[in-house]
């Protein structure tokens, strides 16, 4: 059982661990952005190419002429922040009237839609298959090493598989999203529906409570913080699936398709591409605090649980 | 610990019994199934044509396995000795202060839920798409976060008694790093370390799947499957596979050679 | 001749809370002299401050106010000095160290050479009767062993003042007794001086040349009480007369400062069985 390591695997509060409030890190982590940005915009202005002034193209007239020539700091690799947040309002194709901003949000729900949904199929398929294993010695000697196991190997490598053998469809992102959810559930809960207190098992027992009620009245509530933890895995590692098998699978529609194009397109309009892959960590970033959401709420009346 | 040697290697075998029969059951059915229906064979090829598929390209010319998988284990390494340099480096730099502490987790959070691999074409374009590099980076970036939040915890989140003990020694900060701080966090070094071989070569293989040289397992895959040649993309798989599990055997050695007594420590707790 | 008190308290004081959180007053004027060799228990309820007292004598805490003296220098120089050596309620041993390695620890922080310091652990596990678990790891003993490793921890650089913190308030009774007799035998042979926090009034009663009784809220001592048995004690003393006396003489003093009220034990109670249903 080498994967369930120290600590790391167990739900604690964050504010109980570092001391410090809830609004300084709101502030911190903002400061961290304007300072990122600074540096960013920093970087360009000591070895990025000539700045031009806002909204020209090549040809338009130099407003700063930074002092070195960085590989690094061009407009290729590195755009303008500015020019990143313009481009979202451009069209997304020529004389189109569909913004940038607008056709990656839509893929962007596209893809969240597929996720989620395997997401979901994925987190009931582990929470069943955790509950067979810690009600059978017999199921869980059969096939728990194989669960483990599937955490040390690559198994995102099946992507282009899946998309293969279940053609270039919905289905096999929905297919790759439910598989890389229900690992890390299935884990998870087998941990979570046996971390109550044997003390409260003892009372159970003492109410010669059923099997069903124990599970109902007892694993389960105590495996929720366990569950969740397992859900915020998830809720990134069901869309990371869900790119992986519409970008280099070859599924229309999704953020991985626009990734790809925009990817191609590189040379003429890096912006694009960094628009795509901001929009796509926001996208993560709202998944996850949307299941961060429900585990507040559900696990409010619990001390360790609120924050973090 | 009271078995003597042969009962317990015995005991473990008939522990994992089930398991082995579920595996030979599995193949057999599989080999037996695919035999019988014949249809869908291209997809889901016998075992024997992808072990027959791993033997015929290991080292052909156009599915090169043998050196794919030595290309992108050294992707892996690589991206995984940067990741773990760097996130020790900046969990060593900032643990000392609670502000920049209480700034990283946050931080570290956040980019855990953020699907780095939609970087993959960045990296590529940054780093050359065919240079080994840009996959490189792109595992690094994926374990670089899970070390660096772990380290951390584990060189602040000591008993606090052990801290009292060494103050009553009188011990210095450098002292109390060196006798406290640092062993306490092996355990969680290694627990990131472990997750770390993986996402290593998840990163390598997704960095391939967005273009790259071919001779690496991610290209081998993507261009045996559009080629139909599945019998070679499961081998790939399976290839792809053997090295995550070796590469993470490999880190669980090393943690019991250097903390054995976190090992036993943790077979008495079950 | 050195002098012979080793720890002088004078006008301490020690208030917990700052700015706008509440604040409670720990320990009030508190004045207190401890001779060389001597033994000397602080008893009382919980919140009495003898643990903050330990903490404050060991310089792991400052006063708020008034003066600690250990070995006629500022507490913060005696620990700087390694003046003394320090035994928690829990044994704090680490779990990466074996038990021989646990005892050199201070060794090595106060920078001994090798063959020093493994002389010094064997003979200080020697003493503590551990001779047969040098290359044990601490989780491979029972609590009453990683005890004894603590104190042969805490006595392994001589110091001259030994601070015990509820060394054995985690143990059953019957170890606890038989760590007791340990304690004594050690301090009898080795001399040092002995501030000993404790709950258990037969503890302190049997250990003690001096017991300090402290009441709570705030932290004051209501009494200091002079312990008249005979030396060496043993089972037998537990069993005299003159040990119930003086037991009761504790007891009663502890109930006048407020210590064996009504409110600690029903409280206690109810909070056993709260902590019991969300646990």
């Amino acid at each position: 059982m080498a994967a369930f390591g120290s600590g790391e695997t167990r739900p604690a509060s964050a504010r109980a661990r570092f001391g410090i409030g809830r609004r300084r890190q709101v502030l911190l982590l903002v400061a961290f952005v304007v300072v990122l940005v600074l540096l960013w915009e920093g970087v360009k202005f000591l070895g990025g190419v000539p700045w031009r002034a806002l909204g020209t193209g090549p040809q338009g007239p130099v407003i700063h002429n930074p002092p070195f020539r960085w590989p690094l700091a061009s407009d290729l690799n590195l755009p303008h922040i500015w020019n990143i947040v313009l481009v979202l309002f451009q069209p997304f194709q020529r004389g189109s009237d569909v913004t940038v901003m607008a056709h990656v949000v839509d893929a962007a729900l596209y893809t969240w839609r597929e996720a989620a949904i395997g997401f979901v199929l994925g987190a009931f398929i582990g929470l069943a298959l955790a509950t067979a294993f810690v009600h059978s010695r017999l199921l869980e000697r059969a096939f728990v090493p194989y669960v483990i196991a599937s955490q040390t190997i690559p198994i995102i490598a099946l992507a282009p598989m899946i998309v293969f053998a279940f053609g270039q469809s919905v289905i096999s992102v929905v297919i790759i999203a439910t598989y890389l959810t229900f690992f890390p559930v299935t884990i998870a809960m087998i941990r979570g529906l046996r971390s109550f207190d044997p003390r409260a098992m003892e009372l159970m027992q003492s109410y010669a409570a059923s099997t069903w009620q124990t599970y109902v009245k007892l694993r389960l509530p105590a495996s929720l913080p366990y569950l969740f933890t397992a859900l915020k895995i998830a809720a990134t590692a069901s869309i990371v699936g869900a790119i992986v098998g519409e970008g280099p699978g070859g599924v229309a529609d999704g953020l991985g398709r626009v990734i790809i194009t925009y990817n191609q397109y590189y040379i003429t309009g890096p912006e694009k591409l960094w628009a795509t892959i901001l929009i796509t960590a926001l996208l993560g970033i709202a998944f996850f605090l949307l299941i961060r959401g429900l585990e507040v709420l559900t696990l409010r009346a619990r001390p360790s649980a609120a924050s973090g | 610990m009271t078995m003597p040697g042969f009962a317990s290697t015995l005991g473990r075998l008939w522990y994992y019994l089930p398991a082995l029969l579920v595996a030979v059951g599995t193949l057999v059915a599989w080999e037996v199934v695919v035999g019988a229906l014949s249809i869908k064979a291209f997809i889901f090829p016998q075992p024997s044509a992808i072990f027959s598929a791993l033997q015929a390209n290991w080292a052909s010319p156009q599915f090169p396995l043998f050196a794919s998988a030595q290309a992108t284990l050294l992707e892996a390494a690589g991206g995984l000795i940067i990741g773990t340099g760097a996130g020790i480096l900046v969990a060593f730099a900032t643990s000392r202060w609670a502000t920049t502490r209480g700034l990283l987790l946050p931080i570290a959070v956040a980019a855990n839920a953020v699907p780095i691999i939609a970087f993959a074409p960045l990296f590529n374009n940054w780093f050359g798409v065919l240079a080994p590099l840009s996959k490189m980076m792109m595992a690094a970036v994926l374990v670089f976060f899970p070390v660096m939040a772990n380290v951390t915890r584990g060189l602040t989140q000591v008993d606090p008694a052990a801290l009292e003990l060494m103050r009553s020694y009188a011990a210095g900060e450098g002292t109390i790093l060196r006798k406290v701080r640092i062993p306490n966090a092996l355990p969680y070094f290694f627990t990131a370390l472990k997750l770390a071989t993986t996402l290593s070569l998840i990163g390598a293989i997704v960095g391939e799947y967005f273009g790259g040289a071919s001779a690496v397992l991610g290209r081998v895959i993507v261009q045996s499957a559009s080629a139909l040649r599945f019998d070679v993309t499961w081998a790939a798989i399976l290839l792809a596979a053997a090295t995550g599990i070796a590469f993470y055997l490999a880190t669980a050695a090393l943690e019991r050679i250097v903390i054995p007594w976190h090992a036993s420590l943790r077979a008495t707790e079950t | 001749m050195p002098d012979p008190t080793v720890v002088r308290l004078a006008g301490v004081d020690k208030i917990f809370g700052r700015g706008d959180a509440p604040v409670t007053t720990a320990l009030q004027s508190i004045d207190l002299e401890i001779a060389r060799g001597e033994f000397v228990s602080l008893i009382g309820p919980s919140g009495c401050g003898k643990s903050t007292l330990l903490r404050i004598i060991g310089d792991l805490t400052p006063p708020s106010a008034g003066d600690a003296i250990v070995n006629g220098k500022p507490a913060a120089q005696a620990r700087r000095d390694r003046d003394y050596g320090m035994v928690f309620q829990a044994p704090v041993l680490m779990d990466w160290r074996t038990v021989e390695d646990n005892v050199k620890l201070p060794l090595e922080v106060l920078g001994w050479d090798a063959g020093r310091r493994s002389a010094r652990a064997g003979e200080m596990l020697q003493l503590m009767e551990l001779g047969d678990f040098l290359h044990h790891h601490p989780y491979q003993l029972s609590g009453g062993m990683q005890q004894r490793v603590a104190i042969a921890r805490a006595l392994a650089f001589e110091p001259a003042l030994l601070l015990m913190d509820e060394p054995f308030g985690a143990l059953d009774e019957m170890t606890r007794e038989r760590m007791n007799s340990e304690v004594l035998r050690i301090w009898e042979r080795t001399g040092t001086t002995v501030v000993f926090v404790t709950h258990s009034i037969p503890e302190a009663v049997f250990l003690s040349s001096r017991v300090v009784v402290m009441s709570a809220r705030p932290g004051r001592i209501t009494k200091v009480i002079d312990i008249d048995l005979p030396r060496p004690r043993t089972d037998l003393t537990r069993e005299s007369a003159r040990y119930f006396e003086l037991v009761t003489a504790v007891r009663e003093e502890l109930r006048r400062g407020g210590g064996l009220g009504t409110d600690a034990g029903s409280g206690s109670l109810a909070r056993t069985l709260a902590e019991g249903a969300v646990g």
